[in-house]
């Protein structure tokens, strides 16, 4: 059994309240404070990604625990336009909005695990996952 | 109508009274969350009845605004909003049972309850839009609070200013930031501005992007941008994220951050 709480997206806000929720589930598990803010940023710009291009989502935490690891899972769905070219936004400096272009390829370097699924028109999950070392 | 509802609640004022009181006793908990202490709350409460009363009763105190006022007390005292629309819900259903307890027509007894309702739903729609223009006011004057203190800009020495951001960064703040930096470049006469981030507490590539755009706008003013109080946790992050920063100086600490900026205005701080 694994415990997981959701926090919905909809504006600015919402962003905060996702890592938040992130930050205190790292905090218990014993991440330690570069991990907690390794978390906290992949939650921003995962959670910041579905308030900019979908509008609207929802960004899960999950405690998880496999082969006698422990560790936190990032999920996060919307049902927004999708991604026509996944290959191309995991390219470092790609961008469609004028930022930096470095969200979901630093989200991919922040966490140990990360795996996109996404159809067009009908939406995005991102799953990322890190570890206790 | 009128008549009767005036009679039952001055002859049986006292009944109505425990009634009111009994079912009202659930709310006691209430004040624990609020500063109210148990004697205020009782206190609150028989007011309440007594202007409940006289409003049914001849109906004069709406012109005079003292429920009105009441109803302005109870939120100014913090209490929750529970109390007046669960005790405005509470003292139509004791009226209507004291009324109903006399045996009645049908008729009679549809009458009594649209007269009751026509008397406590106005009070119900005022006590919610009171109170919600109240957070309204809340809100508002907290926003422009928090407008006042999201983006500081102080001259500390000749030619150099500080801008400590706390908190988050959000696109409105971001704007803002930006604004107030390059005014305040201009009205100081700035050479160096320095941007401490110790109090912001997650760094992702928006916050990154807006830094970088607004060291760029400094820069095209002519002055220099350096970032200070970068935490460890958070360069390593931004190492992660390959945002790259290294268009102008940063350093870890405001204090580096002013060493670094008098050796470029070539100025020195002397011990006496």
């Amino acid at each position: 059994m694994s415990i997981q709480s959701c926090v919905e997206v909809r504006n600015e806000w919402d962003i905060v309240s996702a890592r938040q929720l992130g930050r205190n589930m790292a905090k218990e598990l014993g991440f330690g404070t570069v991990d907690q803010a390794r978390i906290t940023t992949a939650i921003s710009e995962l959670a910041r990604n579905i308030y900019l291009y979908a509008g609207h989502g929802k960004v899960c935490i999950e405690a998880v625990e496999e082969m006698g690891k422990k560790g936190l899972k990032i999920i996060a769905t919307d049902k927004g336009p999708g991604i026509r070219d996944i290959r191309k936004v995991m390219e470092d400096g790609y961008t469609t909005s004028g930022g930096l272009g470095a969200g979901l390829p630093g989200v991919k370097r922040l966490m140990d695990e990360f795996s996109i699924d996404s159809s067009v028109n009908v939406g995005t999950e991102i799953i990322a996952t890190k570890w206790i070392r | 109508m009128r008549n009767m509802i005036n009679d039952i609640s001055s002859n049986k004022r006292d009944v109505i009274a425990q009634k009111w009181k009994n079912e009202l006793s659930t709310l006691k908990n209430l004040c624990i969350s609020s500063k109210i202490t148990p004697d205020m709350f009782e206190q609150l409460n028989e007011e309440f009845l007594d202007m409940m009363i006289r409003y049914i009763n001849q109906n004069d105190i709406e012109k005079d605004q003292t429920l009105h006022r009441f109803f302005d007390k109870v939120l100014q005292l913090n209490m929750p909003l529970k109390f007046l629309t669960q005790g405005l819900q509470t003292f139509r259903r004791v009226i209507l049972d004291v009324l109903l307890q006399e045996d009645v027509k049908k008729e009679k007894a549809i009458d009594i309850y649209q007269h009751v309702d026509r008397l406590i739903d106005p009070l119900l729609n005022e006590v919610v839009e009171e109170s919600s223009l109240f957070w309204e006011k809340t809100v508002s004057a907290q926003k422009t609070a928090l407008m006042e203190l999201s983006a500081p800009v102080i001259p500390v020495l000749e030619n150099i200013t500080v801008m400590p951001l706390i908190g988050t960064i959000d696109t409105e703040r971001a704007k803002l930031i930006m604004e107030n930096l390059l005014d305040g470049v201009i009205k100081n006469r700035s050479l160096v501005v320095l941007i401490d981030i110790t109090g912001v507490p997650v760094v992702d590539t928006m916050v990154a992007h807006h830094i970088i755009q607004a060291a760029d706008a400094v820069r095209l003013l002519g002055a220099t941008c350096i970032l200070v109080g970068i935490r460890p946790e958070i360069a390593q992050t931004i190492i992660s994220l390959g945002i790259d920063l290294s268009y102008f100086p940063t350093k870890s600490t405001l204090l580096k951050g002013i060493e670094h900026a008098l050796e470029i205005t070539n100025q020195q701080l002397l011990k006496k």
